[in-house]
């Protein structure tokens, strides 16, 4: 089976420098794959020239059989492919309600679309109590919930997350994880982009280690976890 | 005669017209943070235009106000035009330049487009056929014209329009978006490029309607009429908050009120010493109070609908 996102000997130069070194890197329809590593590793920069905000100097991506380079970002979200931000992005002065029918913008199926946005109150409580407030008053976890809820609003094929965890309580921490891991119960294909190494491998099925630029190392999460150099670099053991 | 009521009215009137080119600055600034100062200018060509139209029609003997109405129908579609060309030329190519290099482009255009003008309709003031009824109606104390009723009507037919594209609709919600984070507006799926652009057509538009209506209002129009009203409406802008919609609603309002009684009342206060030809001193001098004690200006910050 060919991966639903394949990218081969992706380079990428951010400010001079080369930030990402020719990697290697697929995920597979209906699969939780996380991309872990130190700040400054290359993680970023390699969701960046996925979502197409900054320009590979080398190698390719595909996705769905399609290449991404070139896409204009707006095109991102009726190929298939969701971003959400680091730092969750919602817009601050709409209300959650508006924010998630920003997620289904370019959909045209009116009546699949408020099944959708029900489905969403559905899994995100706090989301339905809140419905018509601001999304800038909202917490942080919430906003984050948010930012999930209204990407899958565009009924993406797969999920990109960058770091969904940062900033939030433990507690939230743990909220978010069980969504995605949720999502990706019911068939979603995501990739998640974390620093938080010890919780993206709790939830996914594969994980990419990331270092200076190149994978370091690649293998089921479950080995991830078990691998001494893993949990002496990354899980403070 | 009802003096004070009498000089609320032809406030309300002038404060429509600012409201309308209010909300071209405004919703421009609030969706790329620039100063669009060739909107003034958009506001002379879209009276200009119409000027040429009515006088023709009128020439031929046609009268009233579907005289108006067909000047608007050329008026408002050049204006667009023109507003889309300004923001394609002049503006998008300085998106990602520093915040000066577009500035200095928004005057620029706004001088080429004088001289433009200035080329096509001449230097000379250019004065309105007499075209439209003189009907005066009594209300306490004070009149108004029929002119004056079609201003406000118009105005506020206009202005409960925007709101509600911008409010109520998938293309609005998008504009609010793109305001406030035009990058994951992108990838929502928003073309962020064509909500900018669709952003100046809707401002060239009232700046359009505008035009044609002070020019039936004063009677007179040339080429460098856009740039006094273009300031006080930017003026106005600012006043209730640059970025807001309701803000510039409410800043042109309350500048044409403020700067009505000021002329109304000016000669009086002073003894006579300076008349009501002093009466922008008043709308400045109302910016300088607001900036002081509310920088932000009366509904910014708090409660802005950027668009």
């Amino acid at each position: 089976m060919s991966a639903l996102l394949e990218v081969k000997g992706l380079q990428v130069h951010y400010g001079g420098i080369q930030a990402v070194k020719g990697i290697d890197l697929d995920v597979h329809e209906g699969e939780l794959v996380t991309l872990i590593g130190a700040n400054g590793a290359g993680k970023t920069s390699t969701l960046n020239a996925l979502s197409g905000l900054l320009k590979p100097a080398a190698g390719s991506i595909t996705f769905a059989g399609q290449p991404l380079a070139g896409m204009p970002v707006h095109q991102l979200i009726t190929a298939g492919l969701a971003l959400v931000p680091e730092g969750r992005g919602v817009f601050p002065r709409l209300t959650v309600a508006e924010n998630l029918a920003m997620g289904a913008y370019v959909r045209a199926d009116q009546a699949e679309v408020r099944k959708d946005l029900d489905r969403m109150f559905g899994l995100f409580e706090r989301l339905h109590e809140r419905r018509d407030q601001k999304a800038g008053t909202l917490s942080g976890g919430e906003q984050q919930m948010l930012a999930i809820g209204r990407a899958l609003m565009g009924r993406p094929r797969m999920l990109l997350l960058d770091e969904p965890s940062m900033g939030l309580a433990p507690l939230m921490v743990q909220k978010i994880i069980a969504v995605i891991r949720q999502v990706a119960a019911e068939g979603m294909t995501v990739l998640l982009v974390e620093q938080n190494a010890r919780l993206a491998l709790q939830a996914a099925q594969r994980a990419y280690v990331m270092e200076g630029g190149r994978i370091s190392f690649s293998d089921t999460a479950h080995a991830c976890l078990n691998d001494p150099r893993v949990r002496a670099a990354y899980l403070g053991e | 005669m009802d003096i004070f009521l009498q000089q609320v009215i032809n406030g309300l009137v002038q404060g429509s017209i600012y409201a309308l080119v209010a909300l071209g600055y405004t919703m421009v600034y609030g969706i790329i943070e620039l100063v669009n100062f060739a909107h003034g200018e958009v506001v002379m060509v879209g009276a200009l235009v119409s000027l040429s139209v009515i006088e023709r029609l009128a020439a031929r003997g046609y009268s009233g106000w579907t005289v108006i109405v067909i000047g608007l129908l050329l008026a408002v579609p050049a204006c667009i035009a023109l507003g889309l060309g300004i923001e394609r030329v002049a503006y998008r190519p300085l998106r990602k330049a520093p915040r000066l290099a577009p500035l200095i482009s928004a005057i620029g255009v706004s001088i080429a487009l004088q001289q433009l003008a200035a080329l096509i309709w001449g230097r000379n003031y250019l004065h309105y056929p007499d075209i439209l009824p003189k009907t005066q109606y009594a209300i306490g104390g004070a009149v108004i014209s029929e002119v004056q009723v079609v201003i406000l009507i118009a105005a506020a037919v206009l202005m409960a329009g925007l709101w509600i594209l911008v409010q109520r609709t998938r293309l609005g919600r998008a504009m609010r978006a793109s305001a406030q984070n035009p990058a994951v507006a992108g990838l929502m799926g928003v073309d962020v490029n064509r909500i900018i652009a669709t952003t100046f057509a809707v401002g060239s538009g009232l700046a359009a309607v505008a035009g044609a209506l002070v020019g039936a209002y004063y009677n007179v129009g040339n080429h460098t009429m856009g740039f006094l009203l273009g300031l006080k409406a930017f003026t106005a802008a600012v006043l209730g908050g640059i970025g807001s919609l309701g803000g510039a609603m409410l800043g042109g309002l309350l500048l044409g009120v403020i700067e009505n009684l000021g002329a109304g009342y000016m000669g009086k206060l002073t003894d006579g010493a300076v008349g009501s030809n002093y009466s922008d001193v008043f709308a400045f001098l109302m910016l300088v109070l607001v900036l002081v004690l509310r920088p932000s200006g009366l509904l910014g910050e708090r409660g802005i609908e950027k668009v």
